[in-house]
């Protein structure tokens, strides 16, 4: 039961970001390209899921517990520190290079297409090497 | 490359990817994240914790094939990116979203609609950096 209705989510992400455009790399770097070929396609994309997000987490977090779950696992974090910035500045020039961001290039996988393996397998590789990096550069928890 | 202003389909497909994120926080109590779900994925916690992303990530992979099977058409997929640049990108976003703790489904969605301070700062800060990247690349270095 757990596993049909977590693949049916995937699914619909995975359709969401086929119809958005989000899984199409010319259209992301275009939606940056103010001073060029600019379409504003992807502001849509972030409103449209914002909108449903912000509802339906209202809603959702009324509840004291997920429907097949103990708990709501939400970040509890609350600082900002040079990891965070640092972090999301080293994405966005991957992202500003490649045009495929996370979210886009996992649904886009199934479209059989081999730029978009490469990209996932440079992805996977680039997370192994930055926790390599962070449990050097952290000490480790008593 | 110039490609078509799609406001409708874009909005709807926004839509989806918001109920997908209303309905695995409210049927599993996670947050829809691309990255989390990934680096969960491959450094599993436990057997229940990997089988429920490696469903989700089935049914994302499943999703231009149902896209196919509705309208005819898989989704359009263009890439001016080369693949030596595809593999550098790759890796600095693998790295960057492992330390900036989220991409644009977590932070970008998840987060924001949350409002979590932490996440209205890094979708800022990598939208910038973005657009910074592309101006740089098709401006001042191939301008």
């Amino acid at each position: 039961m757990r596993l049909i209705v977590s693949y049916l989510i995937g699914l619909v992400f995975g359709v969401g970001i086929s119809i958005s455009g989000m899984a199409n790399p010319a259209k992301v770097l275009n939606f940056f390209d103010v001073a060029g070929t600019w379409d504003p396609s992807l502001a849509f994309v972030m409103g449209g899921a914002l909108f449903v997000t912000f509802a339906g987490y209202k809603l959702v977090l009324r509840n004291k517990t997920p429907v097949l779950g103990t708990v709501f696992q939400l970040p509890t974090r609350k600082d900002i520190d040079g990891q965070l910035i640092g972090g999301a500045a080293i994405f966005g020039i991957g992202w500003g290079i490649a045009g495929f961001c996370p979210g886009g290039a996992l649904p886009a996988l199934g479209t059989g297409r081999l730029e978009v393996l490469v990209f996932v397998i440079s992805l996977i590789a680039g997370i192994y090497a930055a926790k390599a990096i962070q449990r050097t550069i952290t000490p480790k928890q008593a | 490359m110039e490609t078509v202003f799609t406001p409708l389909q874009s909005l709807a497909g926004g839509a989806l990817i918001g109920v997908s994120a209303v309905l695995l926080m409210a049927i599993l109590g996670r947050v829809m994240g691309a990255t989390g779900i990934v680096a969960g994925f491959i450094a599993p916690r436990s057997l229940s914790d990997w089988t429920w992303r490696a469903a989700v990530l089935a049914g994302m992979v499943s999703g231009p094939l149902v896209v196919m099977l509705i309208t005819g058409q898989m989704p359009d997929i263009q890439v001016p990116t080369s693949v030596p640049m595809l593999i550098v990108g790759g890796l600095i976003v693998g790295i960057g979203v492992t330390f900036g703790s989220g991409c644009t489904s977590g932070h970008g969605v998840c987060g924001m609609a949350r409002l979590s301070p932490r996440s209205i700062v890094a979708t800022l800060t990598f939208m910038l950096a973005t657009g910074i990247t592309v101006y740089v690349i098709r401006h001042i270095i191939g301008g």
